[in-house]
């Protein structure tokens, strides 16, 4: 045995740890298999399915009815437009046209809910760098929202409040003042979150240059949302193809063109501006109507093939529905935003350390229930 | 582009594409496997198509034939096109990867394969994705039981 350390050749060696599926840092049931040199990454590989329900397969036995109630489960912090995304697809291939009120009330809550999980991401996200505070401030201002939701909907996270034709039952009476008590109560808080997180020096040197992705990386790797957007692809599904009364407001896409951590950070605090703007907007201005439109009992679609994309939280979630003209889909695939967003981890995460991973990760905002569905 | 300028330029690349738009708001072309590749490569790199954003693969089992199914995007042109791919085949199906194009296909085909056993030729790594390894049978076949788990209706 060579005991002359000093002039042995030192070689170093590749090193496997688990990351997850119980580690704080990927909120929910995902594991990383890390292969590490030192404290640099050199592969990450994310291994998927500890919560996969198969609501694909079991969208197939369902109605159309029924599926909207699984959508719930997928991204949990988007289910409003969860929701709305099947319930679009089924209306637009029944030809449907739903009324002035549906679409505004769905506008107004679905940005809602965009900040709700926008609130949520920014607590955690301050927790996974260390700044435990941000927790309690984003659960603090989340609260509210899901108040107003429970008010309205009866339940606070998995809301079921669309349907194919249009909303389960009317607002509350108290729906417009609570918004509004939010929308300007939340105009006070953003700047608190800037004044707490955003301008720390820490967090500023934890953010800054980590995980960078480029543009033509972006759009190949099929980033959607506020990921996509921190590497400036302009990719709002709401402006590009506006659904429900997104056609009838402005709003500004939120973009950065830095592509690391900081920017997809800063998109998503722009973007809270953005849905308070879009909710005072409409507020004011929801029309009179009904709430729903009548359909018949079992829906049947046509037969053929329905594609519909919405804007979630964390990006464009689309719908695919292939029909044969029965009360169930015969295919029905849901393309989560999660899913893609995730798939591009491994690129941007090697090279760097573990602790970079970490900031990386919070600021892509997976959900693990919609990556495995 | 228009459904039918794009038709009229992506018919002349590779020889027996079949066009349609029927039952679809997008124009779809059904592509022979062994053309499959290069139809899928010429519609990213050509810069009048640009397809540069895949956006959704969707796995489809039609009862007789296997294939997947492309939503493709151009984000300079904002068009949409879908590539569909099919075989007879279902003991072993397999294609040619696309992921050397998109990188995003190298998750997508790999749940395909999950779901549907669909393999693709020259894949970085064609290993489940969600399920076991030990896992027997593709659960997204419509000839798939499992009368433990299934709930049949």
């Amino acid at each position: 045995m060579d005991t002359n350390i000093a002039n042995s050749n030192l070689k170093s060696e590749d090193y496997f740890i688990n990351m997850g599926p119980q580690h704080p840092a990927t909120h929910g049931v995902l594991r990383l298999l890390l292969t590490i040199d030192g404290e640099i990454i050199k592969k990450v590989e994310p291994d998927l399915g500890y919560i996969h329900r198969s609501i694909e397969k079991m969208s197939e036995r369902d109605s159309y009815q029924q599926i909207v109630h699984l959508t719930d489960r997928m991204d949990y912090l988007s289910s409003h437009i969860n929701n709305e995304a099947v319930c679009l697809t089924v209306e637009n291939a029944l030809e449907i046209e739903v009324p002035e009120r549906v679409k505004v009330i769905r506008t107004i809550i679905g940005e809602l809910t965009r900040i709700a999980s926008h609130c949520l991401w920014w607590g955690v996200m301050g927790m996974d760098v260390g700044a435990l505070t941000t927790y309690f401030y984003g659960f603090r201002d989340r609260e509210m929202i899901n108040d107003i939701f429970e008010e309205t909907c009866g339940a606070r996270l998995t809301m079921n409040y669309n349907i194919p034709g249009g909303l389960m039952f009317d607002i509350h009476p108290n729906f417009v003042k609570r918004t509004k008590e939010f929308v300007a109560h939340f105009k006070t808080k953003i700047p608190e979150y800037d004044k707490l997180l955003t301008g720390n020096v820490i967090f500023q040197k934890r953010m800054k240059g980590v995980g960078i992705l480029s543009k033509e990386d972006a759009i190949s790797f099929g980033a959607s949302g506020p990921v996509a957007r921190g590497s400036g692809y302009s990719c709002d599904v709401r402006k590009y193809y506006p659904y429900s009364a997104l056609d009838k407001v402005t709003f500004n896409e939120a973009l950065k063109t830095d592509g690391d951590s900081l920017a997809r950070y800063e998109v998503r605090i722009q973007e809270m501006w953005e849905s308070l703007s879009i909710i005072e907007q409409l507020i004011d201005n929801i029309p009179e109507g009904d709430y729903k439109v009548a359909t018949k009992a079992v829906i049947k679609l046509p037969k053929g093939e329905f594609y519909q994309k919405v804007e979630t939280a964390r990006g464009e979630l689309g719908v695919f529905i292939n029909s044969t003209g029965t009360k169930n889909p015969y295919r029905l695939k849901f393309r989560s935003p999660g899913f893609s967003n995730l798939s591009l981890l491994n690129h941007i995460a090697v090279g760097g350390k573990i602790g970079d991973l970490v900031a990386s990760m919070a600021t892509l905002d997976l959900v693990i229930p919609d990556i495995d569905r | 582009m228009t459904n039918e300028a794009l038709q009229n330029l992506i018919n002349g690349w590779i020889p027996l594409l079949e066009f349609t738009e029927e039952g679809s708001q997008f124009l779809n072309i059904s592509v022979k496997p062994e053309h499959f590749h290069q139809l899928m490569e010429q519609l990213k790199s050509n810069s009048e198509t640009n397809f540069d954003y895949l956006f959704c693969v969707t796995g489809m089992d039609w009862g007789k034939d296997l294939g997947v199914i492309y939503h493709l995007e151009s984000t300079t042109h904002r068009h949409i096109i879908v590539v569909k791919v099919k075989t007879e085949d279902r003991e072993n199906p397999t294609f040619d990867t696309v992921s050397d194009i998109w990188k995003t296909a190298e998750f997508h085909e790999r749940e395909v394969f999950d779901f549907f056993g669909i393999k693709f030729n020259n894949h970085p790594n064609m290993e489940r994705l969600f399920l076991t390894d030990e896992w027997e049978g593709f659960p997204l076949r419509k000839d798939y039981v499992d009368e433990v788990n299934m709930v049949i209706k």
